[in-house]
């Protein structure tokens, strides 16, 4: 166990130099000058002005050294929690503008992956026993799994944002509203939350269903469910078991799923307005805003890699024969 | 009297109709005999094991019955049936290499099982511990997973196993099939000595290996194409077989002390009826080199020695 651990800790710590270093170096290969841009914005005509705030703001920003410079400053500034100075929010802090944004992400990513994965999977498991609900799930599970996260994120804000008008269509609270700890806040933030919540919950929904359900259907023919059955085992049993074998894969398929359930809630984001960190990916690109964008993907890097990481070793307690096979015990 | 089976009819449900796999079949099998059945694939043999234990979802029960011990079993009820699996007949199956859950420790597994036929794992675990033993494993296997053992280490996991509750009948399919012949030869001797330690008390191995019988068989039941060829001792069978069929069979093992380099060694010509439509009468009559017109009338399956059943019209 300790080995297999030093081996994924030093597998991850790869994958992260090279996801921050490809992090750097993208906004820096995108067409377009930050800093112009910065001094556009002033609107000054005089040409050594222009000069003497494009000299400023280089500097401010690190930008005249030469890259390998750039690039070592980054990391160096990385480990002191400095991801620099937004240019779209000048003079604001990428790290604060990130982590104001992050709860948002979060609070709809964190709820829709676990409970899509838990009513998914259970839906999958009981359509595997009852035809009358498998020829329900099944149609209706294909059909919502095929669904693009923004399109069906589309059809909700209009069904029941402008159409039935349950629920605001866009942004993380009202703009009336100050941000406070209240209950009229908390009703408020929870009332824009349910759409994006509910695109990403239904599109995850259908495909751990489907899944499990074929999982399921192929555990109970195993050898080890007939042998059970054979001795009298009654049929909770044999089920409970296949259940717990059938989780197996559908965990790895969680830890293959995460990136892709990760862009959707960006895009979901950007539908809702919802002020997570995928309205700020598309904020920080649109404004040509180097250092937010850098700590933006940071953050999702970051996040990616540990909730691997987490599902590595969950898998490793849950399934003893990848535990003998990386000791090396013989069968 | 142990195990009777009369005129058990098992069919297999297909889309071009129902295959009889088992089609009449009469037999009994005393208290402490352990009768082997023998024949070729698709001779109905495994079909027989699963009628008297579990029907698969395919499995039809078409007619006859089956009394264990002078109660009739419900065999076609799954329900009612579950009652009398494991602790009257028991089962030990031909995938025993993967008969346990991969991801439960075997004492778990036991335990659960156990559980489930309301038997306190504590109780039973002094005496599964003296089993194991028995067959050669240590107590420890019962906190490894099944992936830690081997091949014949799961086989006598689940030869204990399937026998812990002491059934009035077990059948053991192909048992040995999956094994190299020393382990086999362990778990033949296994399997004869839960009988005479009275673990279990009568036993129907199922082969297509004559010499696996020979080994552990008190009778030899030879089957063809969902019939009944021939039942007589074991001894019996290999020295004066009656049955043209089983002559045959016999006649196709090589023999110790023979040179093959020579001679050809026989097999039988042909192959058997199919099951969907089987012909009327004997079914071996096709193949046989005795047959004649009698055999267009299915011959009877009768006794003409002490313990000698033959269904031969060519055998007086």
């Amino acid at each position: 166990m300790r080995g297999y651990l030093a081996r994924k800790t030093v597998i991850y710590g790869l994958t992260f130099v090279v996801a921050v270093t490809l992090n750097w170096l993208i906004p820096r290969l995108m067409p377009g000058d930050p800093v112009q841009r910065m001094v556009a914005r002033a609107a000054v005509q005089h040409p050594e002005t222009i000069a003497a705030m494009t000299a400023y703001y280089e500097q401010t920003f690190g930008l005249d050294l030469p890259l390998w410079q750039q690039y070592l400053n980054y990391w160096a500034a990385l480990f002191r929690g400095d991801l620099g100075t937004s240019v779209w929010l000048f003079p604001a802090p990428v790290a604060q503008v990130v982590l104001d944004a992050v709860p948002y992400t979060l609070g709809i990513m964190i709820p829709a992956i676990l409970l899509s994965f838990v009513v998914g999977n259970s839906v999958g498991a009981m359509a595997a026993r009852s035809r009358w609900l498998d020829n329900v799930a099944l149609p209706v599970g294909y059909l919502i799994t095929a669904m693009p996260y923004m399109w069906l994120a589309i059809l909700l804000a209009w069904g029941f944002g402008v159409a039935l008008g349950w629920f605001p269509v866009a942004g993380g609270y009202d703009f009336g509203m100050v941000p406070q700890w209240s209950w009229a806040f908390a009703g408020d933030l929870l009332q824009h939350w349910v759409l994006p919540f509910l695109s990403l919950f239904l599109v995850s929904l259908g495909g751990w269903a489907i899944g499990m359900r074929n999982l399921i259907i192929y555990e109970l023919e195993s050898d080890y469910a007939n042998y059970l059955s054979a001795l009298g085992a009654p049929k909770r049993l044999v089920r409970q078991y296949a259940f717990r074998n059938a989780m197996l894969p559908q965990i790895t398929g969680l830890a293959l799923q995460l990136g892709t359930i990760l862009g959707g809630a960006l895009v979901t984001e950007i539908v809702f307005a919802y002020p997570g960190l995928g309205k700020l990916v598309l904020s920080a690109i649109q404004n040509q805003d180097f250092f937010l964008l850098q700590g933006t993907l940071l953050f999702v890097v970051i996040g990616v890699l540990l909730a691997n990481f987490v599902i590595d070793i969950v898998y490793v307690l849950v399934d003893p024969r990848t535990r003998t096979g990386l000791t090396g015990a013989t069968a | 009297m142990s195990l009777s089976v009369t005129d058990l009819r098992v069919h297999y449900r297909t889309l071009r109709g129902d295959v009889k796999a088992l089609d009449g079949v009469t037999f009994e099998v005393a208290d402490g005999e352990i009768m082997g059945i023998a024949g070729e694939s698709g001779c109905g043999k495994t079909t027989l094991g699963k009628a008297l234990i579990r029907l698969d979802t395919r499995m039809k029960h078409a007619g006859g019955t089956v009394a264990l011990d002078g109660e009739k079993l419900p065999i076609a009820d799954d329900g009612a049936m579950r009652r009398h699996r494991y602790r009257e007949v028991s089962l030990i199956p031909q995938y025993a290499m993967s008969a346990m859950n991969p991801t439960r420790k075997i004492g778990r597994m036991i335990r659960d099982l156990l559980a489930a036929h309301n038997v306190r794992y504590t109780d039973v675990l002094p005496e599964l511990e003296r089993r194991l033993e028995l067959v050669g494993l240590d107590a420890e296997v019962l906190k490894r997973y099944p992936i830690e053992l081997s091949g014949g280490m799961k086989q006598r996991v689940v030869l204990v196993l399937s026998t812990l509750l002491n059934p009035s009948l077990l059948i053991g399919d192909e048992v040995t099939s999956a094994l190299d012949v020393s382990s086999q030869k362990a778990v033949a001797r296994a399997l004869v000595e839960f009988r005479d330690h009275g673990f279990v008390r009568s036993m129907i191995v199922i082969t297509h290996d004559i010499s696996v019988l020979f080994q552990v068989a008190d009778t030899i039941l030879v089957m063809y194409a969902g019939h009944l060829a021939e039942k007589a001792p074991a001894r019996t069978i290999i020295d004066e077989p009656l049955h043209p069929y089983t002559k045959m069979l016999i006649g196709a093992l090589p023999k110790v002390g023979d040179r093959y380099e020579e001679q050809q060694l026989e097999g039988i010509e042909g192959r058997p009826p199919s099951l969907l439509d089987p012909p009327a009468g004997c079914r071996f009559r096709a193949r046989c080199p005795l047959a004649h017109d009698k055999c267009a009338e299915a011959p009877p399956f009768r006794e003409v020695a002490e313990g000698h059943q033959v269904a031969c019209w060519a055998v007086s």
